[in-house]
């Protein structure tokens, strides 16, 4: 290779045909090379390391090296209190924190067992849970296209991203880590007018879609580096534990907000949306689609939420009004045990699967009743998923390496915790 | 031995059935049957329960250690059956001084790393895994993070005094 490398700067056209006309490297020969994509390869979204053995544009094998961006996140969980380790859920996939923030809120709820959240605070989860599933498709396209070459509608996502980011900071203060859904409701109460933004941005969203659609839809290139790239049969992404619109994209029909719904999914309608072809354009027309369907939540969302209180009535778990903690002898002395000792919760475990953007986030929370939760264990999608990478780049061209890791959509702090 | 409020479950019936002294106990917490199951025969199990009752995925493969108990890991693997729709989750106790268990790889190939990130972070080693190296933590780490005698601070950077 190096021979190659030393010849590059005087290549005349002679040479170019030299070089189109050697033979096809036998396996074994001394042309197969070893390439190291990443860690800091832009294209792979983070920090990952792909080790590819090559032979001349084929790839023969491809091994993932996670972890550069582990932090520890589920030891941390152990030494918080239960309340307290909803910051750490939005710290895991920067953009999906609100996923996050529910799967873990949820499974606590489930081991708590006698607390009931009103039905404004769900409906309010459901909307924000699919404004972050909006966030977190837009940023995907926008890379997703950017990596393949189109430029323009990596601008276009943004502006609507950034709409949603504000829309974040006006409900929770924070743009990204939102730490909103808390056990027992939501952190504060939605702020006034809500319903004027909200309405203003979903009212305008559908047709934005449409326009990501015209610039990508009639654009060949796109289409060329997308159609028939990527595959991998569908037993083996089961196999492999793929989720998400990944396995929606080869035909199966599952998604965790129908199958086994959740903070009230089953009030709202809306369709799962799948396609057979399972190439990266398949996965791409699945997430258009799934923005599409989320629009559709988030309207009606915004025209049926019920009114009534945002959080649930278990003054031993939920913070008390700042007015009433300064008038009532009782709200005082819980607020003061919540903040420094924080709320127990009763012995037992938990499983609470959400379906994030990337697939299924499921949380398995055990308690050993006291305030801080004895193990928290986050089955991410982007772990998940990332297994099934070398099915899908082995034997295929290193051009397509990244159209296809970029199909899967994953984020690295999800995958290493 | 099945135990009581699991009685009625068709899959823990089955498995029962299939492999009389598989099943040790159980329960059905929160709606989720839960089987404990002789780590010896977890292999057997989870192939019949792919096969024969359609549990044809694998979520996770997870740990707890339940430090100073003796068995002091709790291996749990978290089974998905989407014709079902249905969840399972199996529970084998490994204990600290020989932590050792059967892969699953050969069952579901999703194992794979699940039964990695248990072997990194509380060091249960998998017998038969094609590949058990570290996965989130440095090849060269000394210790399992995820292990409740394993300081939150780590070793490496604790201060004297904590």
């Amino acid at each position: 290779m190096r021979e190659t490398i030393s010849h590059t700067d005087t290549i005349t056209a002679e040479a170019a045909e030299q070089t189109v006309a050697q033979p096809v490297a036998q396996p074994g020969s001394n042309r197969r090379m070893t390439l190291n994509m990443g860690p800091q390869h832009p294209s792979t979204h983070g920090v990952l390391r792909v080790v590819l053995e090559l032979d001349g544009e084929t790839i023969l094998t491809a091994v993932p090296d996670i972890g550069f961006l582990h932090t520890g996140i589920e030891k941390e969980c152990e030494v918080k209190t239960w309340q307290q380790v909803v910051t750490l859920t939005d710290r895991v996939d920067y953009l999906a924190n609100l996923s996050n923030n529910l799967v873990y809120a949820l499974a606590v709820e489930k081991l708590i067992g006698d607390i009931e959240i009103p039905p404004k605070a769900q409906w309010m989860r459901v909307m924000l849970a699919e404004f972050s599933r909006l966030n977190s498709h837009l940023v995907w396209l926008g890379t997703h296209a950017l990596d393949i070459g189109a430029m323009t509608v990596f601008f276009y996502c943004f502006r609507e991203r950034e709409d949603i980011v504000r829309i974040f900071e006006m409900f929770s203060g924070q743009r990204m880590m939102t730490s909103y859904i808390r056990i027992g409701g939501l952190a504060l109460e939605p702020p006034r007018g809500w319903q004027q933004v909200v309405g203003k941005f979903i009212n305008a969203f559908p047709s934005k879609v449409d326009e990501y659609e015209e610039l990508l839809d009639a654009n060949p290139i796109w289409k060329r580096r997308t159609q028939g790239v990527g595959m991998a049969p569908l037993e083996d992404l089961l196999d492999l534990g793929v989720t998400g619109p990944m396995i929606r994209a080869a035909g199966v029909a599952w998604d965790a907000r129908k199958s086994e719904p959740y903070s009230s999914y089953d009030k709202f309608d809306f369709d799962i949306c799948t396609r057979t072809e399972n190439d990266v354009f398949a996965r791409y027309r699945v997430r258009l689609g799934e923005m599409r369907q989320s629009a559709r939540i988030i309207k009606q969302a915004l025209e049926g939420m019920p009114e009534g209180a945002w959080q649930a009535d278990a003054p031993k778990i939920v913070l008390p009004e700042r007015e009433k903690m300064k008038t009532q002898m009782e709200a005082l002395i819980y607020h003061f045990k919540i903040v420094t000792e924080g709320f127990r919760v009763p012995a037992g475990e938990a499983y609470q699967t959400v379906e994030s953007p990337r697939g299924e986030i499921g949380y398995y929370v055990v308690s050993n009743g006291t305030s801080k939760p004895y193990r928290v264990y986050m089955r991410t999608p982007s772990f998940g998923n990332l297994q099934a990478l070398p099915a899908l780049l082995e034997g295929r061209l290193l051009a397509d390496s990244i159209a296809a890791l970029g199909s899967m959509d994953f984020v690295l702090g999800d995958t290493d915790r | 031995m099945l135990p009581d409020p699991l009685q009625d479950h068709p899959v823990a019936a089955a498995l029962d059935a299939h492999l009389p002294d598989a099943i040790t106990g159980g329960h059905s917490e929160h709606g989720e049957p839960t089987l404990f199951v002789t780590p010896s025969r977890i292999v057997e199990a989870c192939r019949f329960l792919k096969l024969e009752q359609d549990f044809i995925r694998l979520s996770a493969v997870t740990c707890v250690d339940w430090h100073p108990a003796d068995p002091r890991f709790e291996v749990v693997y978290l089974l998905h059956s989407l014709s079902k729709n249905a969840r399972l989750r199996l529970k084998c106790w490994v204990s600290e001084a020989d932590p050792e268990i059967d892969s699953v790889t050969g069952v579901w190939r999703s194992a794979n790393w699940y039964e990695r990130e248990v072997f990194d972070l509380f060091g249960i080693r998998f017998r038969n895994h094609p590949d058990l190296r570290r996965i989130l933590m440095p090849v060269d780490w000394e210790g399992h993070p995820l292990r409740k005698d394993y300081p939150v601070h780590g070793y490496k950077y604790s201060y004297p005094e904590e």
